[in-house]
This record gives C-alpha cells, structure tokens and sequence, in this order.
C-alpha cells in the first residue's frame, strides 16, 4: 500500500504539486488524468524517488520511503519515450532485471517467455531494439517493467505512442495482468478514454492540486466539481454560464430563459454542462431541455457524427450515433434529459437538486 | 496546389529484404483531403516521404500536376510540411514565425504582411501576433507550424505527419476543427499521416488504408465503415473493431451459427476460407429474439457499454447505449443489410436487407 500525506513540492515561486493525499492499495490500477503540466510526472517522480517533496510524507507498506534512494525502492517505471538496451536482444532486454536480481537461468525462459506472449513479442525474441517499429520497442520496455515483479509500477503514458488497434488491444490486457501482479500500479495518461477502458481507481489532477479521486466510472458518471468534469470527458465538456432567480434559468450572455426551473436552488451564477453524447436530436420524454445554435463545422467519421455549434458564444459539441451532415452556419436543435445536466455553482462546485425540473 | 499522381511507386530500402512499399497506382486529385491510416510499420511515412521529396523511390514515378518530381527535392518540389513536434523559432515573434518562408523567397514587404494578417485570423493568433513563440502553449506552436504552409500561395500540397499526437486530448479537438474549416474554406491538397482513427476519417474526405507496404482500400469513411474490402479494414476501423466470424456458405446464403443470411449474389465456393462480417453497431441485443449470447465481459467506457460475448464458441462483441440496459437472458440480431461475407479475407458479396 502506497500512501502519500499532504506532499508538495515546489521550485521558487512555481509549485507543481499542492498538498497532495493519496491512498493506493496494492493490485489495483490507479489512475492519474490531467493535461500537461498537471503534475502527473512530477507526483511520479516523487513516488519513486526520484525526487523529494518540500513537504509531506510518502509510506510504502506503513514505512516511510521518503529517504530511501530509488535503487533500494522495488519499483519499475515506463516512459513514453521507450528505452531500451540497443546492444541487446529482445529476449535480453526483457531478461535485464531478473539476470540483475540473478534469477535461475530455467526461471528466467519461463517468465521472459509469458510477458513476451502477452505482449506479442514471442517472434521477435531474437532481434535487436532498432530492427523493431516504435510499437514494438515499447513493448519491449513495458515487458521489462512487467517482469521485475516491482512493489511499486510507475507507467507515464506508456501507451502514447503506440498504435492505437494495438492499444485497445493492451488496454483489454492490462487490468487482468495488473490485478495479478499485485503491486502497487500508478498509471499516467492525459486521455479520458484510456482511463474508462483500464477502470480501476482514477486521480483527476489540476495545476498540482488532487481535483476527485475515487473508483474511475464513479468519477466519470458524478464529477463533484466542473474541473474533473472538464477533465474527464472527450469529446470536451459542453458548458455555458446561466444564471438562477427564484428557480428560473436564463442564459448569462443573452439575457434569453433556458425553459427550465429547479425549486430550491439559490439565486446566483452557475455554469451548466452536459457531456456530447447526451445531446440528442430527437425529443423523447416532455421535460427535456432544448439548446440551439449555429453549426461551425461537422466531422463524420462514418458511423457517428460531431456536431461543432456555437451555444451563446461557447463552443459545444453533439455526438450523434449516425452520419449526418449539417451545413455550416444552419441552425441546429438538441436536447437533453434532466437527468443528463450537471450544474455547478460559481465556485465550480457540483449542485445536487432533489425536485423535478420543470420546462 | 496540384494533383498527386504515383506511377507503379514502390519502395524498398537498400539493405531490407522485403519491400516498404508494394506496387502502387494512384491518382489524388487537386484540393482533396487525404489521410493515409494503418499501424506502424505499414508503410505510412514512407510513402509520405516520398511524396515529400525526402526520399526518393527505389521504382516508379511521383508526378505533381503531370510533371514529374521523382527526381526534385523537397524545395524544389514546393512541398509545406507539419511534423509531430512543431518546428518554430522561439525567439522570433508569431508574426515572424510566419513571414519566414516568404522572406526566405523574397516576397515584398506589402504582401507579406497582408498573407500574415490574414494566416493569423485563419488561426485565431491575431492577439499574439507580436508575442515571441517561446511564450506560447504546445498547440499555439503547432498552428504556428501549420501556418507557416498555409502562409505560402505556391505549396504544391501540404503534409501532416502526425500532427496532432503530442497535443492534449481537449486542445485535438480545437485544432483538428480549425483544420477542417480551413480545408472547407481555401480546398488546398491535404495529406495527413495518422494512426488515429478519429483523426483520419474526421479529417479526410478519403481514407488511404495501409497494411504491411500496400493500400488496402481507398474510401469515403462511411464507406470503410459499412463496406470493408478486406477484413484487415473491418477490424482496423472502428472501435471495437468489425466481428469476423468464421461462416459456411451455400450458394447465395451465408450460415453462421445454423442461421441463414441471404447474400447480394451466388457466392464461388472454392475459397478456403468464408467469414461474415458484422459491425457491433449492427447487432441488436435484446431478450429473446436472435442468438443466445454468453455474456464474458462488459466494458464501461462511458458513452457506451462494450459487451464482449460468444455465440456457440465465437466470440463476438457488440455495443449497448449509456443507460440502455442489458437484458437477463440476452439475444443477438444482425442487421442483414450490413452483413458482409469475406473469401479468404477479401470482401466478394453483401447480405441483403430485410
């Protein structure tokens, strides 16, 4: 168990990590989401040794590691960038950690034998690094990581370059080789996507700051703020600021209702969002919501559709689950469930309303 | 802009056994948006490279407009290129970023500033115009780089290799749109490199589709969504990709599963080898009508439920819409208007609707 109290960590006046608190058990996927620059690697960095916090304590198992140097750490880390030893075969590069740790020779076939299977490197065992393509390599090094049976996997955007049939192929892989491996596993991606494929637990980070931590489809399905709403969606987040007097909404900007009333909710500002698959073309049920606007641009990709449009000056996207084009600058209607909206008030706040909403 | 031709191009690398590139005849025409798709290795860039002027073909001919460039460099060749990483001066300003090629080719003062200004409002930079390329966001450099191919009247084409994959996921969506719109409003000759599905078939108005050095199919995405030629297309587009299920044919029916499908025509019987393909968009689960399924794993991926199953022994996956349920005893329908039937790989008919 990996447990991180209250770590900072900051270079002058630039703080990339905000008093961050986190508990990881062991077998289990964690994942950290955020753009670049969240701190995703700096809190890696961190987690491995590689760099100490301002503030803070890091324990592994109960014990503090924080002195501890990264060599004396049973952790195994995976970059992006794949490296790995050009002088040596596949085989021997996968083999590096255990000849190190001197696993027995008959041990050493068995186990480079498995991971090389699961990541489909069994006919390339015998070929040198730069004779593969750049999906290869990678595999090469992420089989390195696999095999040294780490307390504690470190994988920075592992599968960033790699192809992406190839990658949903590893990410359906991945959860059931992790659960086994029953070590501590930290995962980096900036990509929504590839953390609701690999499940698990999932940190949504923001300049530094921890934003939602918990089981990935519950942080996915109920964001508590609009950062880790924002962060957490591809296509991005529709979002428009509104504003509430006595339970009605109108749009900030044009001043026009939105058609909808909510009991309860306190005057003020909000912003309202709804996730692009939710905006449907067709009315089902009498209490949804309709939006408007003027199309910018349409992307087919042969069976779904994106709609771009301009919603009261901000940019929102429909994903429809058919092909259809709309002319540039044509009106466009949506609507949305109730149930769909999420809103959330001037602090960014998720607001949780118990009464219907009513056009 | 020009047209793109490529005469019986082939490929291969001095010391390699196998080609790079197999044999290939194609005509792209003037002011279209292509996307060349496939995994690494596949022979993407290459190709690319070619067309650039980087490389220079082992066989055949790279023709622009009718005239042959096979032998000219990229220069000569009037070629703009986007690469993965943006290439820009981080101690010149936007502005100059962009006046660069045209001071390079010496374009008076007037007119350069006029193609500048109007680069800048292409790519929404104005209010940083005169700010120094240092200063700016990863994807602020990368339509700095794009738009210095944009800013030159004379490109023959311009080439994106990979242009998008170092960009975040949100920031992707921004550029890619701004893409489109620019290719919609000024129609230059796009060729764009991409593993990235979503990418190519926004992008292009036709899909290049790669496979161990040769085009496998050329299409329209919808039609490399609903008719793939070869089954490597099928389980290449699309997420999860197409179900090949292996089949047994009689005459105009193809049998999977002891159900019948009637097929486009009569189908030769002498391939070694008949799958159906079918499209989780186009199996329909339900309670009680079709083929029992055996439900093996569900993943949630938010927008929608990917239900991986078997039907007597093959495996199949299929998709439900976020917040449709699954139903207890759960069944499986083709819609027969988007089965197709593949001979040894190739496609050869397609079911008949109803």
């Amino acid at each position: 168990m990996l447990e991180l109290r209250n770590i900072s960590f900051h270079q002058g006046d630039e703080i990339f990590l905000d008093d961050v608190s986190l508990l990881m058990e062991r077998g289990e996927l964690n994942i950290l989401l955020g753009p670049t620059l969240s701190g995703k690697t700096t809190l890696m960095r961190i987690m491995a040794g590689l760099d100490k916090p301002n503030s803070g304590e890091l324990l592994f198992d109960g014990v503090s590691v924080l002195g501890m140097p990264v060599q004396k750490r049973n952790v195994a880390m995976v970059y992006q960038q794949f490296i790995n030893y050009p002088s040596l075969t596949v085989f021997e590069n996968i083999a590096s950690p255990l000849r190190v740790a001197r696993v027995e020779q008959n041990q050493i076939g068995i186990q480079v034998a498995e991971v090389a299977e699961l990541l489909q490197l069994t006919q390339m065992l015998d070929r040198m690094p730069d004779t593969l393509s750049g999906g290869q390599q990678q595999r090469v090094a992420l089989a390195r990581a696999l095999v040294k049976k780490a307390d504690l996997v470190l994988l920075d955007e592992p599968l960033a370059n790699l192809d992406y049939k190839l990658r949903e192929e590893l990410r359906a892989e991945l959860p059931a080789l992790f659960a086994a491996m029953g070590a501590v596993l930290v995962y980096a991606t900036t990509e929504p996507t590839e953390a609701l494929v690999l499940g698990g637990n999932t940190v949504c980070l923001h300049e530094g700051r921890v934003e939602q931590f918990g089981p990935t489809l519950d942080l996915y399905r109920t964001p508590t703020g609009l950062r880790s709403a924002k962060i957490f969606s591809d296509p991005p987040l529709n979002s428009v600021e509104v504003e509430c007097v006595a339970g009605q909404f109108i749009y900030a900007k044009s001043r026009q209702p939105l058609g909808i009333k909510i009991e309860q909710i306190p005057d003020g500002s909000y912003t309202l969002a709804v996730r692009p698959h939710h905006l449907s073309r067709k009315k089902e049920a009498g209490n949804e919501i309709e939006v408007e606007g003027n199309v910018s641009v349409t992307e087919l990709t042969g069976s779904e559709t994106f709609v771009h449009f301009s919603m009261e000056d901000s940019p929102w996207v429909a994903l429809l689950h058919d092909v259809q084009d709309f002319a540039v600058a044509s009106t466009v209607k949506f609507y949305l469930k109730p149930q769909h909206l999420f809103l959330f008030d001037s602090l960014g706040v998720l607001v949780e309303w118990q009464s219907e909403i009513n056009n | 802009m020009a047209s793109i031709q490529l005469q019986s191009l082939a490929h291969r690398y001095p010391s390699a056994p196998d080609y790079a590139l197999r044999s290939m005849q194609q005509t792209w025409s003037d002011g279209g948006a292509y996307a060349l798709l496939g995994p690494s290795g596949c022979g993407k860039t290459t190709l690319l490279n070619i067309i650039s002027g980087l490389l220079r073909p082992s066989e055949g001919r790279v023709l622009f407009d009718d005239i042959d460039v096979t032998d000219l460099t990229t220069e000569q060749r009037n070629i703009a290129q986007v690469f993965q990483f943006p290439v820009v001066y981080d101690t010149m300003t936007v502005a100059e970023n962009l006046a660069f090629p045209l001071h390079n080719r010496g374009i008076a003062k007037n007119e350069i500033e006029k193609r500048v200004a109007d680069v800048l409002q292409m790519l929404d930079l104005q209010d940083r115009a005169n700010d120094r390329a240092r200063s700016l966001t990863a994807d602020d450099k990368q339509k700095i780089s794009l738009g210095r191919g944009l800013v030159r009247t004379d490109v023959q084409a311009i080439l994106f290799d990979e242009p998008l994959t170092v960009i975040d996921p949100h920031l992707k969506w921004q550029l890619r749109t701004e893409l489109k719109k620019i290719h919609q409003r000024f129609q230059h000759t796009m060729i764009y490199v991409t593993h990235d599905q979503t990418e190519a078939l926004t992008f292009a108005d036709q899909v290049i589709v790669m496979y161990e050095g040769a085009v496998v199919q050329i299409g329209t995405p919808q039609q490399l969504f609903e008719t793939p030629e070869h089954t490597f297309v099928g389980r290449f587009i699309g997420s999860p990709g197409m179900n090949v299920l292996s089949c047994e044919v009689d005459a105009s029916d193809a049998i999977f599963a002891g159900k019948r499908f009637s097929l486009s025509k009569t189908v030769d019987a002498s391939a070694s080898r008949f799958e159906l393909g079918i499209r989780p968009e186009h199996i329909k689960l339900s309670a009680g009508d079709g083929m029992p399924l055996t439900v093996t794993a569900l993943e949630d991926v938010g927008r929608h439920v990917i239900v991986r199953g078997e039907i007597e022994g093959t495996e199949l996956s299929t998709l439900v819409k976020d917040g449709d349920t699954i139903p207890q005893n759960p069944h499986v329908s083709f819609d027969s208007a988007h089965v197709n039937l593949y001979a040894d790989d190739y496609r050869v008919a397609s079911g008949k609707g109803g």
